[in-house]
């Protein structure tokens, strides 16, 4: 692919994908951070290998996956056209990723019931790290909330079109990322002992 | 040809905006503009940052003895003119920090980044001038954060430039662990960010806006440097944040991620189980990287000056390439070897070893490249050259240090002595900053349309060679007899009292190179306003940022972008009437590109 080619605006457009995408490369970099510590520090002696994931994080994760489905259907819509089903997507997905975020905050209600606590004398480091890891990825999830709301409105300010839609792709890509780093953040930890 | 029509028509938008002067000097999206305003500002960092070395020098010369230099400066931190013992370690921790982020990493990247992406890749400007706009402002602003920590109350952070916990982790462990070492952790999440916007704006740019035949194997190797340092940047970067984010869990909500058992005056604290080389091991991922993203960019400038003050083409163009990716790629795995005395695992640390000494082999053909470059060549000896000589003497004079270093049987010997401080002062301190000196004296005519004195240029180049090796030779001797670094005074150690003079005689030429570069600064400055006016193409080069008119303008040319024909180093190819040709002359009849 000879990427000099192109006129201006296609160049442009191109860029800010590749951005979005290096960008990504850079968050994965920051988990990889807090899962590489996770590895090495599970091997500390007050590490509680019997500790479980709460239960609600298996719905968060079934929230998010079908979530990136209906962004994925909207995207799908909007390329056929069809405005209203487009608009019905995007906000089943806007939902779903509200419920994500609340199904994550009751997931940590139920640590601290079962007496997890992220900080102070009688905190336990594997539910410190599920605490902090699991909410700076709330925070990516807000980020992407944030950009799909800025993406509804544009939708209805008719911004997108079935050729033009490159806020929308953006979008629509961070928030698969989002998903996919869940999916993997509740794998690693689920599987980790 | 209708899509020609298309961009050109595109490309003359925004020629004719409006400029005020708070968008032409301040808040500016040009690229040209804020690569001024980060040399300026990096070179206000270094100025701080050299001023740091030059008094914890005479403090480790003459230790204890009153000094009017300490009384003037820091205040009440030195009663009576005596430098306190805690504000030794502060300064060590700030010249670090500033000299290795604000001005080699910031100051280096973010200046001729910016400069020279667009100018020599046939770009109207960055992929997004408004992020451009906001990384430089960000930086600008954790430089304030940074500076302003200076003068708190209880002293700036003073853990060394590292941060190790628990010094950076318990606000009660000393002075310079409470606010300090929060104003220096936001500073750098601050920093973090804007070098994360920087980097994706290069690597995009480099990558989409390349003129039309600019292929990747026609670029001038600067560009080659800045795209794999920022990539690097994009990949170590995050994982200093992870770790930065970790330690201020465990400094102001009580996690336990990097602290165990500990006491402070007599009272237990309730951390229990964590463990500092955790930190060490994050902090080292980005760490080590670190010192390739102060280097290359370095690297890239040298190869550059070294072809066209040559009048040849750059030796090894592709092995020059190959050799950068692969200390990118090593880069990433060579960590552990600043951690062989933090109770790692022997094997592991072999494994390391063994990882670090490859490096040694892309360095060797970068350094042997250089050689070869000026081997018989028509040599033009201007500052911008001698500095980069200069750059290949100390990273060859560094790099051999390195190798000891790199080895685990031989560091425990020399770990955390002088000899670790000459090391990296060599490959990685003077050598970059040497990179950005050549870089400044060569593209000066481009960013400020007036030439720096050549006659003053010499004596900055001559007076800091000298300086710096009678600062750093001397170094490796007393580290070899074991003086540990970091300690504000020896008098303590019968064992060192030989060594004494020593350091008198390295701190006689720290200062006398330190106050050399206000020789430096005094051109730099004067020059902007009184300097001789440039030509177009003042040191005949090749590329691209020549072609472009003295007086910028936005949009960097004023008709089309010109297109590439050739690759960056057609200098004395036979068949032509001058030593060089420019990128965007067309090839003539039957004359075929350099193979390279």
């Amino acid at each position: 692919m000879d990427l000099t080619q192109g006129t201006l605006q296609e160049k442009n457009n191109r860029a800010k994908k590749m951005m979005l995408w290096f960008g990504i490369i850079s968050l994965i970099m920051t988990f990889a951070g807090f899962t590489s510590a996770v590895i090495v520090s599970s091997s500390r002696p007050d590490w509680s290998a019997d500790m479980q994931l709460p239960n609600v994080f298996i719905y968060s994760v079934f929230a998010i996956v079908i979530s990136s489905i209906t962004f994925i259907l909207a995207k799908r819509a909007l390329k056929q056209d069809d405005r209203k089903k487009t608009s019905i997507l995007l906000l089943i997905t806007l939902v779903l990723g509200s419920v994500f975020i609340t199904l994550q905050f009751v997931g940590f209600g139920q640590l601290i019931d079962a007496g997890y606590y992220l900080t102070g004398p009688t905190s336990d480091p594997k539910a410190s790290f599920v605490f902090l890891i699991a909410f700076v990825h709330i925070l990516h999830v807000l980020v992407g909330l944030i950009c799909l709301v800025v993406v509804i409105y544009n939708h209805f300010k008719q911004k997108y079109t079935a050729t033009n839609m490159l806020g929308m792709e953006l979008a629509a890509t961070f928030w698969h990322f989002v998903d996919i780093l869940w999916v993997y953040l509740f794998l690693f930890l689920y599987f980790l002992s | 040809m209708s899509a020609h029509a298309d961009t050109h028509a595109h490309d003359d938008h925004g020629h004719h905006h409006k400029e005020t002067f708070i968008t032409k000097y301040i808040f500016s999206i040009d690229h040209k503009m804020i690569a001024k305003q980060y040399l300026i500002t990096g070179t206000i960092m270094g100025i701080i940052g050299v001023l740091m070395s030059m008094m914890f020098r005479i403090q480790i010369a003459w230790p204890g003895e009153p000094n009017v230099l300490f009384e003037a400066l820091l205040g009440k931190w030195a009663p009576d003119g005596v430098m306190d013992a805690d504000v030794y370690l502060a300064l060590v921790t700030i010249h670090g920090t500033i000299m290795v982020f604000f001005v080699l990493t910031a100051g280096l990247s973010g200046t001729f980044s910016n400069l020279l992406i667009p100018l020599q890749i046939g770009a109207r400007d960055m992929a997004s001038g408004f992020l451009n706009m906001v990384s430089y402002w960000l930086f600008f602003l954790s430089s304030v954060i940074m500076v302003s920590s200076l003068f708190v109350e209880a002293g700036p952070a003073a853990a060394g430039w590292t941060i190790y916990p628990p010094l950076s982790a318990l606000p009660m462990a000393q002075g310079g662990s409470g606010l300090g070492m929060t104003l220096w952790l936001i500073s750098m999440a601050i920093f973090i960010a804007s070098s994360l916007l920087g980097s994706l704006n290069y690597v995009v740019t480099v990558l989409n806006l390349r003129t039309k035949g600019m292929s990747m194997t026609r670029l001038p190797l600067t560009i080659w440097a800045f795209f794999v340092t920022a990539i690097i940047g994009i990949v170590s970067f995050p994982v200093l944040f992870a770790a930065a984010l970790l330690l201020i869990m465990d400094r102001s909500f009580g996690t336990s991620f990097f602290l165990s058992d500990i006491f402070i005056q007599g009272e237990v604290l309730h951390y229990q189980g964590g463990s500092p080389v955790l930190f060490e091991h994050l902090f080292w991922f980005l760490g080590h990287p670190e010192v390739y993203i102060v280097i290359l960019p370095a690297m890239g400038i040298v190869s550059e000056i070294m072809a066209a003050n040559s009048r040849k083409p750059i030796f090894g163009y592709r092995a020059m390439i190959t050799s950068i990716l692969a200390i990118a790629f090593l880069s990433t795995i060579v960590w552990g070897h600043h951690m062989f005395v933090s109770g790692m695992n022997p094997f592991l640390g072999s494994v390391f070893t063994f990882t670090t000494l490859l490096i040694a082999i892309p360095s060797a053909v970068k350094a042997f490249n250089w050689i070869t470059t000026i081997w018989k060549g028509n040599i033009q000896m201007n500052p911008a050259m001698l500095f980069s000589i200069g750059f290949v003497s100390t990273f060859i004079t560094g790099g051999l240090t390195g190798i000891i270093l790199g080895d685990s049987a031989l560091d425990i010997n020399v770990h955390d002595t002088y000899f670790v401080i000459a090391h990296f002062h060599l490959v990685m301190g003077i050598s970059a900053i040497y990179g950005m000196f050549a870089g400044i004296y060569h593209w000066y005519p481009k960013m400020f349309g007036r030439m720096m004195n050549k006659k003053l240029g010499f004596i900055h180049f001559w007076i800091t060679a000298v300086s710096a090796y009678g600062v750093f030779f001397p170094m490796h001797f007393i580290g070899m007899a074991g003086l540990p670094r970091r300690y504000y005074t020896n008098s303590a150690f019968p064992l060192f009292d030989d060594l004494a003079n020593v350091n008198v005689v390295i701190t006689v030429f720290a200062l006398i190179g330190g106050l050399a570069q206000i020789i430096y600064l005094y051109n730099f400055f004067v020059s902007i306003f009184y300097g001789e006016k440039a030509t177009q193409n003042p040191w005949r080069s090749t590329t691209l940022e020549w072609t472009t008119p003295v007086k910028h303008i936005h949009g960097n040319w004023p008709g089309e972008i010109p297109h590439v024909h050739r690759w960056a180093y057609d200098y004395s190819k036979p068949g032509h009437d001058v030593d060089f040709v420019m990128q965007n002359v067309p090839l003539k009849e039957g004359e075929e590109e350099l193979q390279h």
